[in-house]
C-alpha cells in the first residue's frame, strides 16, 4: 500500500479515508471529492498524476480537516497511533499535519511495532514536528525548501521561523547547510531540497543538483514543493531508489511548469494536469 | 530578476542574531499558539511592551510561540489577559537564552508581480493591482486555509493571517502580509 497522510482546510471535515483518483481536476478520495489546492490535496493529486501513468496502485489517504486550530491533525494522530498497523503501507508520505511532540512520537512507537518498516517521506509539518522530536533519523527522507533547509541546520530551531540568523543567511549556501544538517543529526538518510536549484543528497553527500528547465516563478506558486512529494512518494512506491524517485520527480515538476507558461499567479492545479504531458517530455 | 535583501531599509527588522537581555524579563506561556498571537495583539493595544519568542525546549510541546514581557507587570498582564478571555497557561521569569523569530525579508521582483518572503512563507502580489495572486511555503494547515482566504483580494481587502491564523507558519505570513503592504506605501 501506498499511504498518503495530510489535512486538508476544511472546517469540520472529520477523518476520512480511502482510495485516491484524480477525477476531473478534482481529488477524490473513496466517495468525496475535493479541489485541489497547495498543501495536502497538491502532494496526493500529484502522486495519483504518477500512479495513474504508470499503472501503480492508487493511493490510500488518510485526510481531515484542519484550518490551523490542530483538531484534524490530532484525530489524524489518534488514528495513525491506533490503526498504521493494520494497513501495512510500504510507503508513507506525512505532509501537512500541526507539529505536535507528544503525538508524533506516539505514531513512531506505532511504526516500531509493526512488522515491517515502511518507507518513510515526511515533509512540511510533520517534517518540522519529526526534526523537532530528535527522530530525523528515523526517516528516510525530507523534502525541505531552502528555507526548511536552514531550519534543519539549526539544532537550536524548533521552527523555520526561529532559524538563528547567522544560518539564515546562507541561504546561497544550500551545500554547507546540508552537510550541517546532517552533522547535527536533523536529516534522514535522503533530502531532497526544493528551490531554484534543486538538491539530493544521500547520507550526506550531494548525488544530483537539478537547474533545468529553469523557471523562477515557480518559487512563487504554492504548491510546487508538495507536487514533488507526492511523486516521490508515487515513484519510490514504483521501486525506485530515494535519490532517483526525487531526480524524476525534481524534473518532471520543472517540466509541468514549464509547459503551463507560468506566471506568478499559476495556480498549482494547472501544472498537476501537466504532469502526464510532462512524462512524455522528460 | 532582482534579488533585495530589504531588512536594510527596515530599521526595525535590523536585529541579527545577538545575544538577548533577559534579565527582569519574564515568559508567557499558552496551552494553544493562537491563544499566544491573540495575547500579543491584547497585550500591545494596552500598550504592554512585549515581543514573541519560542518558549526554552524543556517547555515546549510543539509548534509553540510565547509572550516575552516585563516580569514586573506580571499581575496586570494576568488581570487583562483573563478579562479578555486569554488566560495563559503559566507565567515564568526567564532563566535561560531564548531564541527570536526570523526577521528578516527577501523581496524577489517578476516585473508585474512582486515576492514577499519571511522566512518559509512567500506571498506574491500584483503591483498594480495590489491582488494577492500566491502564497506559498509553509507547512501548518493554516496556511492552505489562509491561502484561500486572501488570494484574489487585494491587500488591503484581505483578512489578516494574525486574525485568522493559529500558528507559526501563520505568523511568518503576516509579517510577509505587513510588509507587502508598506511596500505599496513606499
Amino acid at each position: 500500500m501506498l499511504l498518503l497522510i495530510g489535512t486538508l482546510p476544511i472546517e469540520g471535515l472529520k477523518l476520512h479515508t480511502g482510495e485516491a483518483t484524480l477525477d476531473n481536476g478534482k481529488l477524490k478520495i473513496g466517495d468525496k471529492k475535493f479541489t485541489v489546492i497547495r498543501g495536502t490535496s497538491a502532494m496526493m493529486a500529484a502522486c495519483c498524476a504518477i500512479c495513474n501513468a504508470y499503472n501503480l496502485d492508487n493511493p490510500y489517504c488518510i485526510v481531515a480537516g484542519d484550518i490551523g486550530a490542530g483538531d484534524g491533525s490530532s484525530s489524524i494522530y489518534n488514528y495513525l497511533k491506533d490503526n498504521l498497523y493494520l494497513l501495512e503501507p510500504e510507503v508513507c508520505a506525512f505532509h501537512y499535519i500541526k507539529p505536535v511532540l507528544v503525538a508524533h512520537n506516539k505514531v513512531v512507537d506505532a511504526i516500531n511495532k509493526m512488522n515491517k518498516k515502511p518507507i518513510l517521506i515526511a515533509d512540511a509539518g510533520y517534517m518540522y514536528v519529526a526534526k523537532m522530536a530528535g527522530f530525523a533519523s528515523f526517516y528516510d527522507i525530507f523534502t525541505p525548501d531552502l528555507g526548511e533547509l536552514a531550519f534543519l541546520a539549526d539544532k537550536e530551531s524548533p521552527h523555520p521561523f526561529y532559524t538563528r540568523g547567522f544560518i539564515f543567511h546562507m541561504e546561497d549556501k544550500a551545500e554547507e547547510l546540508i552537510e550541517m544538517a546532517y552533522k547535527e543529526k536533523n536529516a534522514p538518510k535522503v533530502l531532497c531540497v526544493k528551490g531554484k536549484k534543486d538538491y539530493i543528497s544521500k547520507d550526506g553527500k550531494i548525488v544530483k543538483i537539478i537547474t533545468k528547465p529553469d523557471i523562477p516563478v515557480l518559487e512563487a506558486i504554492g504548491g510546487t514543493g508538495d507536487t514533488i512529494t507526492g511523486m516521490i512518494a508515487a515513484f519510490t512506491y514504483k521501486g525506485l531508489s530515494l535519490e532517483n524517485a526525487s531526480i524524476i520527480s525534481a524534473k518532471l515538476n520543472r517540466i509541468a511548469g514549464k509547459l503551463t507558461n507560468p506566471t506568478p499567479a499559476t495556480q498549482i492545479v494547472d501544472i498537476i494536469e501537466r504532469i502526464p504531458l510532462s512524462i512524455e517530455k522528460f | 530578476m532582482l534579488k533585495v535583501n530589504i531588512a536594510r531599509f527596515l530599521p526595525q527588522l535590523k536585529k541579527k542574531n545577538k545575544k538577548v537581555e533577559t534579565r527582569g524579563k519574564g515568559l508567557i506561556l499558552f496551552s494553544e499558539t493562537s491563544e499566544a498571537i491573540r495575547a500579543e495583539s491584547i497585550l500591545k493595544k494596552a500598550g504592554f511592551d512585549v515581543k514573541m519568542v519560542a518558549p526554552p525546549y524543556h517547555l515546549r510541546k510543539g509548534c509553540d510561540l510565547s509572550i516575552e514581557f516585563n516580569i514586573m507587570e506580571q499581575l496586570a498582564v494576568e488581570r487583562i489577559l483573563k478579562k479578555l478571555g486569554n488566560p495563559p497557561l503559566d507565567i515564568v521569569p526567564i532563566t535561560e537564552k531564548m531564541l527570536e523569530p526570523v526577521n528578516i525579508l527577501r523581496e524577489t521582483d517578476y516585473g508585474k508581480w512582486i515576492m514577499i518572503r519571511t522566512a518559509n512563507m512567500k506571498l506574491t502580489f500584483d503591483k498594480e493591482t495590489r491582488i494577492i495572486v500566491n502564497i506559498s511555503g509553509g507547512g501548518c494547515p493554516d496556511v492552505p486555509y489562509l491561502a484561500n482566504e486572501m488570494i484574489g483580494k487585494k491587500l488591503e481587502e484581505a483578512p489578516s493571517p494574525r486574525e485568522l491564523g493559529y500558528t507559526v507558519c501563520a505568523y511568518a505570513l503576516n509579517v510577509s502580509f505587513e510588509n507587502a503592504k508598506k511596500w505599496i506605501e513606499r
